[in-house]
């Protein structure tokens, strides 16, 4: 679903700032930045440069101070608590630097968590929970617990969770950040391979300028909660 | 986010901190079974009250009286002279009084005092005329030995306290004779200066002489009721006999002096009358009926109502105190889950990610809480059941040795057990509201942050 004109997700001239006593932290500042319904974008930056900030107001985890953000043609500033749940059920997947997985759970009970929160019949849960697993290649792990499986695998489950809902959005914010380089590229590898696939919004969040030039459509480069660069990778 | 599905994680997350959700479940369990035990109490008390009040066999019973007569018993009249047209309680009043629907019966009350002797010894007592329909009403249930054989049987029944002066074997006294020492009343023939009302066609108009007599008769039963205490009469009857044994022997009673100086309209009159209504709950309606024939009426709903009161106010006191103990465990209640919102913080937050609402996380919350009550009050009924046990087992070891019949003090009647229960599960929701609110209205991202 796009915002139209094939625009996935608008960012116009969104701020978040935060009050921490008498001084204002600009987390993000001013940004506008507009994303193509099935690209691949990279959100660059250094630690503090407020890619993970944009990434969250995108994904609908936090809101605005100023500007909007426009997605599925809606203004989720204008979207109240209950429909901002709805639309990270049934639009986003997220996938996190510390994989997030909830250890006391076996790898399909976390799959089919986005399941029970989106109200999907149980009977056809299972078999997404499958489908899901099987374009991870984690098929055969579903009774194993996160504590059970190595870093990259733990990272698939959770892009196995994120996609199990089938959004269109798919926000990553350093998937690659806890893992080894031969184990990120595999993840890096898997969300190509997703994105094309099935022509999936991927943005991701990267401090890794390398990884982004290699598999990134555009790269967008923030520092000091100010959009520096936007453009096509080459 | 589904029933099924909350419940299946809210039991997951109360099973992964399974110390904790127990000893805060205990803790309910504990208030419940305060509340419980304290309440059965009252109850059982209440209901042990009321059984021995019902046992008299006078609940379903309305005392008749003449207005006028006892206004003059207790006081002078705040008027100058009772009413002039007061209806008099003789047989017309006695034939309407039957006729009223819902009345069984209506009959005289005769209660006189008498010695008894029994193995030569004299003992003083009260003999009470009971009609035989009483067998049916309650009050002679668990009797030992039997009810009288007919209306005309020179039997008699004694109550268990009297029976106990007689021997220290009361059981052994059923079949064995006892000779009942009384006054007759004997109506003598009109006197000039007597009092005259008209048409005079009373035999006792002329006065009467008092007559001592004797009577045979044989014990058959021994009961523990007293189902001619006091109410209506000048003392509890410990020696029953039937009734119409009792008006045979025209016994002078206690009324007898006030009788000889009335003149109503030359015929005889009640000092009272009993009526007997279907059921107590018909009681009211009769009553009130007779008060609009110009009688006077008592019966023992009357005195119940206050004990009701009394008990209402002694129930609501011991809720009080019984509550105390759930308070306690509210507080652990919500202490459990707000730990649990600081130990479960980074999971609320990749819910929240996941596309959990603000009310799914507070639902989850809400069912933790009201599962852990839902657990305590089931086990709390059990444990104030178990407590209510062994308080009347106590009780009855102690009422064995001083020789009194064993009793159950503790009452758990199922409206209890369920308002518990529910009262539980309340108590938990609002303990759980706070913790649940703050959890659902956590930051996702600060949530996810949280290590």
């Amino acid at each position: 679903m796009t915002t139209g004109n094939g625009v996935a997700v608008r960012a116009e001239r969104v701020s978040r700032h935060y009050e921490m006593g008498a001084a204002v932290i600009r987390a993000v500042d001013d940004v506008t930045l507009e994303i193509r319904a099935g690209e691949f974008v990279a959100l660059l930056g250094s630690s503090g440069s407020g890619k993970s900030t944009l990434l969250n107001l995108m994904a609908g985890l936090d809101r605005p101070t100023g500007g909007a953000i426009f997605a599925n043609g809606r203004n989720l500033s204008e979207l109240n608590s209950l429909e901002l749940a709805r639309y990270r059920s049934r639009t986003v997947g997220m996938v996190f630097q510390s994989f997030n997985l909830l250890p006391r759970m076996t790898l399909e009970e976390n799959v089919e968590l986005p399941l029970r929160l989106a109200e999907v019949d149980r009977g056809e849960r299972g078999a997404r929970v499958q489908e899901a697993l099987e374009r991870v290649r984690l098929e055969k792990r579903l009774t194993h617990r996160p504590s059970e499986l190595s870093g990259g695998e733990q990272q698939r489950a959770a892009l196995a969770r994120a996609l199990v809902n089938r959004p269109t959005l798919l926000f990553a914010d350093e998937p690659t950040g806890n893992l080894d380089s031969a184990t990120g590229e595999s993840i890096m590898l898997l969300l190509k391979e997703i994105q094309q696939k099935l022509g999936m919004t991927i943005v991701m969040v990267t401090h890794e300028r390398p990884l982004a030039e290699r598999f990134a459509d555009r790269i967008a480069a923030l520092a000091d909660g100010k959009l520096l660069t936007d453009g096509v990778n080459s | 986010m589904k029933a099924g599905d909350l419940g299946e994680l809210a039991l997951r997350n109360l099973r992964e901190a399974v110390l904790r959700s127990s000893l805060t479940t205990l803790g309910v369990a504990v208030g419940v079974a305060s509340l419980v035990a304290w309440l059965s109490l009252g109850i059982g008390l209440q209901a042990l009250a009321t059984k021995r009040l019902s046992n008299s066999g006078l609940f379903d019973t309305v005392i008749v009286t003449q207005r006028r007569n006892l206004q003059g018993m207790r006081r002078p009249p705040a008027e100058a002279a009772p009413a002039a047209d007061a209806r008099a309680l003789d047989d017309d009043a006695k034939k309407d009084l039957e006729k009223l629907p819902n009345v069984v019966e209506v009959y005289s009350q005769t209660r006189f005092p008498t010695e008894v002797r029994y193995n030569g010894n004299p003992y003083s007592t009260i003999v009470a005329g009971i009609p035989v329909s009483a067998k049916g009403n309650g009050s002679f249930d668990g009797i030992q030995g039997s009810f009288f054989s007919g209306s005309n049987a020179d039997e008699a029944i004694l109550q268990i306290e009297f029976a106990r002066d007689l021997s220290t074997q009361p059981s052994s006294l059923i079949g064995k004779d006892l000779i009942v020492r009384y006054a007759e009343r004997q109506a003598l023939p009109p006197q000039a200066g007597g009092l005259t009302g008209g048409n005079n066609s009373d035999p006792d108009a002329g006065g009467f002489s008092i007559v001592p007599r004797e009577k045979k008769l044989r014990i058959v039963g021994i009961i523990e009721t007293e189902p001619a205490a006091g109410f209506g009469g000048f003392g509890s009857g410990r020696l029953l006999i039937p009734l119409e044994v009792a008006s045979s022997l025209r016994a002078a009673q206690v009324n007898d002096l006030r009788d000889a100086v009335r003149a109503i309209k030359g015929k005889p009159v009640y000092a009272s009358l009993t009526v007997r209504a279907k059921s107590p709950a018909l009681v009211d309606g009769i009553e009130n009926a007779i008060k609009k024939m110009g009688f006077g009426t008592f019966s023992l709903l009357d005195a119940t109502k206050n004990l009701a009161v009394f008990f209402k106010i002694f129930d609501m006191l011991l809720f009080i105190f019984g509550s105390l103990a759930l308070a306690v465990a509210t507080l652990g209640i919500i202490n459990t889950l707000v730990m649990a919102i600081l130990e479960r913080r980074r999971e609320i937050g990749i819910l929240k990610a996941l596309g959990a609402a603000d009310r799914d996380v507070k639902q989850l919350f809400f069912v933790e809480a009201s599962v852990m009550g839902l657990l305590g009050g089931i086990l709390g009924v059990g444990f104030g059941w178990l407590i209510g046990r062994a308080v009347t087992l106590g009780t009855n070891l102690y009422l064995k040795q001083q020789n009194l019949p064993s009793t159950d003090v503790f009452s758990v009647p199922w409206w209890l057990v369920l308002l518990a229960i529910a009262l539980a599960v309340l108590v938990s929701l609002a303990a759980g509201l706070y913790p649940a609110t703050r959890a659902a209205r956590l930051n996702p991202v600060e949530a996810l942050r949280y290590e």
